[in-house]
């Protein structure tokens, strides 16, 4: 695909990313396909304002960019939320915050990561109080590229996300979940003993739906 | 058999109006600010989404009765108020009930969301719950005088009797009593939680109020019977003030322009604070209300 002469670079990449997004989803049954589409047609967002990219997800909302004409409102509370929007870089002392919220979020739920700070660091790559790789301590389903990414490309990146629901692939609620060890054992290792309390998920082990 | 289509048939009206009508409303305020706004499905898309979520939380078994109240509260408020009148179809439990009655049901929501709440103890959830209960006490007082208003014009608690004696569009009450009308307006927005009057559930101030604690599908129980506890009061309104309706259109069209003024209203204002909505409701609507009484009292124009 890198030798293609039709794109080049990052755009090669993102194709491949999305070169499934198109595809009807054949597994899933129509009860179920009516429920994911209802259930990507209506997603509330919990913005997590964690670094600049927090800057760009204020005009979504707004006029200009209205992103309410796809389902995508603004979320009072973890509770009420669908997706979790990490943006920007995640202090250690944040994530705990975040792994609260993601917590207390009701399934199915998503997370989008926003800004090369949550890929791979970005320009904090060699900070010392701040997350490297978001996907190590919680599950994302989407990430935006960018530093920062425009209010365009964000809503881009919900559209991939609504085509992933919509074809109903596993969310990431559904890995951790699984990997629930793995993924407390790397919280642990930033975090020390300054753990989020057990009840946020004690229940994962549990193994049930509740 | 007649009358468990019925009440199925009532149910389900008040629940497709009450997303159509929500829907409408979020599409209107969209264009008025300028933008594309959501589908007109968009409520019974987040209502469903809501519904089929999952349910983790709990804080006792009040925090689970309270929604089961709540909804309770909005079932049986729409069966006794009859959505047509001179029909077999979409009474409800109508016959036996009268104003008073649906009055005490109006009632419900609000105890049913403190018991919740207060069993949650989310300092938000109990702001939001404060905040309702003193607008209570605003909205209460002028919307009661205006009902009052009404059955002391046609003497009589009975909601057909009301319908009946409308006749004509000269008979409405809207026209006959217009005093009562107005007295009830600004209480009727307020207790929809619409725009002037929405300090309980201001999502940046208090997280969503009331409801800061449900999540999964509690929340989307939530949803269900607010929306269709709207629909109620709309026709309660409908009946008392527009002569009720002869057939479902009729109806719909009759809510529909009462929805489009009170949404107009709550869109063209901004929230007021909470002191400020009960001195509000204290002076203009009660006000009104007073002069009300003395006039259907002492100058029966009406009859
Ligand atoms: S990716 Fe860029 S804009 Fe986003 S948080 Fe990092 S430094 Fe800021």
């Amino acid at each position: 695909m890198y030798h293609n002469n039709h794109c080049e670079g990052f755009q090669c990449e993102q194709r491949m990313l999305e070169a499934s997004l198109g595809e009807e989803g054949g597994e899933l049954g129509v009860l179920d396909r009516l429920v994911a589409w209802m259930r990507q047609r209506s997603l509330f967002v919990l913005a997590y304002g964690t670094g600049c990219g927090a800057i760009e997800m204020r005009p979504l909302m707004t006029s200009r960019f209205d992103a309410e004409r796809f389902g995508i409102i603004g979320a009072a509370t973890p509770r009420q939320a669908d997706v979790l929007v990490i943006s920007g870089y995640l202090a250690v002392k944040t994530l705990k915050r975040v792994i609260r919220s993601y917590e207390q979020m009701q399934e199915p739920k998503y997370v989008i990561a926003l800004g090369s700070c949550a890929i791979n660091g970005g320009m904090y790559w060699d900070s010392y109080n701040t997350i490297k790789q978001v996907d190590h301590y919680i599950p994302v389903d989407m990430y935006v590229t960018g530093c920062m990414p425009r209010p365009e490309a964000l809503i881009e990146g919900f559209a991939a996300l609504q085509e992933k629901i919509k074809r109903g692939e596993p969310g990431g609620f559904q890995r951790y979940r699984e990997n629930i060890d793995w993924y407390k054992g790397n919280q642990r290792r930033v975090l020390g003993d300054n753990m989020p309390p057990d009840y946020t998920y004690d229940w994962y082990h549990a193994g049930g739906t509740a | 058999m007649h009358v468990i289509l019925d009440a199925l048939a009532m149910i389900g009206l008040s629940y497709v109006m009450g997303f159509l009508f929500y829907g409408f409303y979020r599409q209107f305020s969209a264009r008025v600010q300028r933008r594309w706004g959501p589908s007109i499905w968009q409520n019974f898309f987040d209502n469903m989404k809501f519904l089929l979520k999952s349910e983790t939380l709990s804080h006792g078994p009040m925090f689970f009765f309270g929604p089961m109240i709540i909804a309770a509260g909005a079932i049986t408020t729409v069966l006794f108020v009859p959505f047509l009148k001179d029909s077999d179809w979409l009474q409800g439990f109508s016959h036996s009930g009268n104003l008073i009655l649906i009055v005490y049901l109006l009632v419900v929501g609000p105890l049913g969301n403190a018991l919740a709440v207060g069993s949650s103890g989310n300092p938000f959830g109990v702001m939001g719950v404060t905040r309702g209960l003193t607008r209570l006490m605003g909205l209460e007082v002028p919307f009661f005088l205006g009902l009052a208003l009404v059955m002391l014009q046609h003497e009589t608690t009975s909601v057909h009797a009301i319908m009946a004696a409308q006749d004509g569009i000269a008979q409405w009450n809207l026209f006959t009593n217009p005093i009562a009308f107005m007295v009830i307006l600004l209480p009727f927005i307020a207790s929809q939680n619409a725009s002037p009057f929405d300090v309980v559930g201001a999502p940046v101030e208090v997280y969503a109020g009331p409801r800061v604690e449900f999540g999964g599908r509690l929340l989307g129980v939530l949803m269900t019977q607010n929306m269709m506890m709207t629909i109620a009061k709309l026709v309660l309104v409908v009946d008392l003030f527009m002569g009720g309706a002869t057939n479902i259109f009729i109806l719909i069209a009759k809510a529909f322009s009462l929805f489009l003024l009170t949404a107009a209203i709550s869109l063209a204002f901004p929230r007021l604070k909470t002191e400020q909505t009960v001195d509000f409701f204290w002076k203009v609507p009660l006000g009104l209300g007073v002069l009300g009484v003395v006039a259907t009292v002492w100058f029966p124009w009406g009859a």
